[in-house]
């Protein structure tokens, strides 16, 4: 990876206050926001974590990565921080990502050039953390697993054609990339069952 | 009261991290069995480690735990399990279904009715279907793969042929989602519409198998069957002899050296309070119902 742009002599941030209990609670939201894709949750503390990443983004990071977990970022800016926290290995390309952080939408890589995971291994996937701009009452009709029927959430924040690319992962269930789209404390499942339609 | 010099539930925080990454997964594949790291564990394969694990990961100060093993909040397995994680974990415990946020169950699904929130964690012993049909897991994650599963078909057309009926009483195969294959755990084939839809998340952990699996809330799992052999639970003669429940699974105890038996709930805590309610079977009030330790007045 290039030199990230940070002073050496910069103090990190620090990470959970309370390892063990924070990382039990986020992980519970990070369940119950994968067991019910469409529904706004809220991570339960106040981490401040370094730009560009959200609270979210970071708690969600601190609570899964460590030295087994490929992480690719999108920009670099966080990298020491999540560096010194988790211990996990930082790769170049999306390709070879267990995790990976989208603080920039717009720019972002395609969906397909993440691991898909194996026809016998389809958890062998990246998980994807997308910061979005906000959620919204209406805009989508979510549905699948997890969902009882149908719910509806907007997302703001995320590229033309992003849906297009979704129908395109979901449609090569077992395979494909699951997400986590963040703004702020709030977090939204999104796993690769689930189909998304214009209302 | 809790036991000091362990981590919080017993595992240590860097085995949470790799089990709570493959339950993501498990929850994002509906019915996938996914391959973890199993740990030992202190107690012997067989006696729930994959659902300790899996309870180990999920739980956090603010849970309230509820272990039962078949139906039961009283057996061996249940009090151990439950008291290790009193000790390890310093949680709640209840036996009450409605209270529970966690329930860690060996062989039952409760017959009160779950709610959104709730987790169940089932002890699994083997975690695939088909594995008797056949030995090689490269095969059967081959079979997985392509969603081949005429294998089970035939398995149960071949019951039919020699039985007149479906003779798959307890671990009765499931389609999780229309995709995946899934054993539902030892649970008796009457609790697997329960699993239908759900409102629970289910979670399955094998510990000497290492694998987890998931069934997220609402979704569709369906009993495999036939057009002409439709999937049908089992019904009893006579409700229960305690509480008069015509609508739980039941046990048979037997009383005496002379034949005497009765039929009771499996689930002891839907019986309890059901007795309290003030429901009666044929057998209250005699001693049978002391004996089992059920009565009203004897809690």
């Amino acid at each position: 990876m290039t030199a990230p742009g940070f002073c050496v002599n910069a103090p990190l941030l620090p990470g959970f206050a309370q390892p063990e209990d924070d990382a039990q609670r986020v992980f519970r939201v990070l369940l119950d926001a994968l067991s019910h894709p469409g529904r706004i949750h809220t991570v339960p503390l106040a981490l401040e974590a370094p730009a560009p990443l959200a609270t979210a983004t970071g708690a969600a990071a601190l609570t899964l990565c460590d030295y087994e977990t490929p992480l690719w970022l999108q920009s670099p800016d966080a990298a020491p921080w999540l560096r010194f926290h988790t211990g996990c290995p930082l790769v170049e390309r999306p390709a070879q990502a267990r995790f990976a952080l989208i603080d920039d939408p717009a720019t972002m890589p395609a969906l397909a050039d993440f691991p898909q995971g194996e026809p016998e291994y389809p958890d062998r996937s990246a998980t994807l953390l997308i910061q979005v701009a906000d959620f919204t009452d209406d805009g989508l009709v979510w549905s699948g697993p997890g969902i009882d029927g149908e719910t509806t959430l907007g997302v703001a924040g995320l590229p033309a054609g992003f849906w297009r690319d979704w129908q395109r992962n979901t449609g090569h269930f077992p395979l494909g990339i699951d997400l986590l789209l963040v703004a702020g404390d709030r977090i939204v499942g999104l796993p690769r069952t689930t189909t998304i339609r214009e209302a | 009261m809790s036991a000091t010099g362990y981590n919080f539930a017993y595992l240590d925080p860097q085995t949470k991290r790799m089990l709570r990454r493959a339950l993501l997964k498990a929850v994002a594949i509906p019915g996938y069995q996914v391959p973890f790291g199993s740990r030992e564990m202190p107690l012997p394969y067989g006696w729930g480690t994959g659902g300790i694990q899996v309870t180990a990961a999920v739980l956090g100060r603010d849970d309230v735990l509820k272990v039962i093993d078949q139906g039961s909040d009283d057996t061996v397995n249940a009090v151990n399990i439950r008291r290790f994680f009193a000790r390890t974990a310093d949680v709640a415990t209840t036996d009450r279904t409605a209270e529970a946020t966690v329930i860690q169950t060996r062989h039952r699904i409760p017959e009160a009715p779950l709610a959104e929130g709730q987790i169940m964690v089932y002890q699994v012993p083997q975690p695939e279907p088909m594995r008797r049909l056949e030995p090689r897991e490269a095969v059967t994650r081959t079979l997985h793969a392509l969603a081949d599963y005429g294998f089970m078909h035939v398995k149960l057309y071949e019951d039919i042929a020699r039985y007149g009926h479906i003779a798959t009483t307890y671990d009765y195969p499931v389609m999780v989602n229309g995709r995946y294959l899934m054993s539902p755990s030892p649970i008796p084939k009457f609790d697997n519409p329960k699993l239908n839809r759900s409102p629970a998340l289910q979670l399955f952990g094998a510990g000497r198998e290492k694998r987890v699996y998931a069934v997220p809330p609402y979704t569709r799992v369906e009993s495999l069957d036939f057009d002409d052999h439709p999937f049908s639970v089992q019904r009893w003669d006579a409700p229960c002899a305690l509480c008069g429940a015509d609508d739980s699974f039941l046990d048979e105890v037997v009383l005496d050296d002379a034949g005497g038996r009765m039929f009771v709930c499996s689930d002891s805590e839907y019986c309890t309070s059901r007795q309290h309610a003030g429901h009666t079977g044929p057998a209250s009030n005699n001693m049978a119902s002391a004996r089992l330790g059920r009565g009203p007045a004897s809690s």
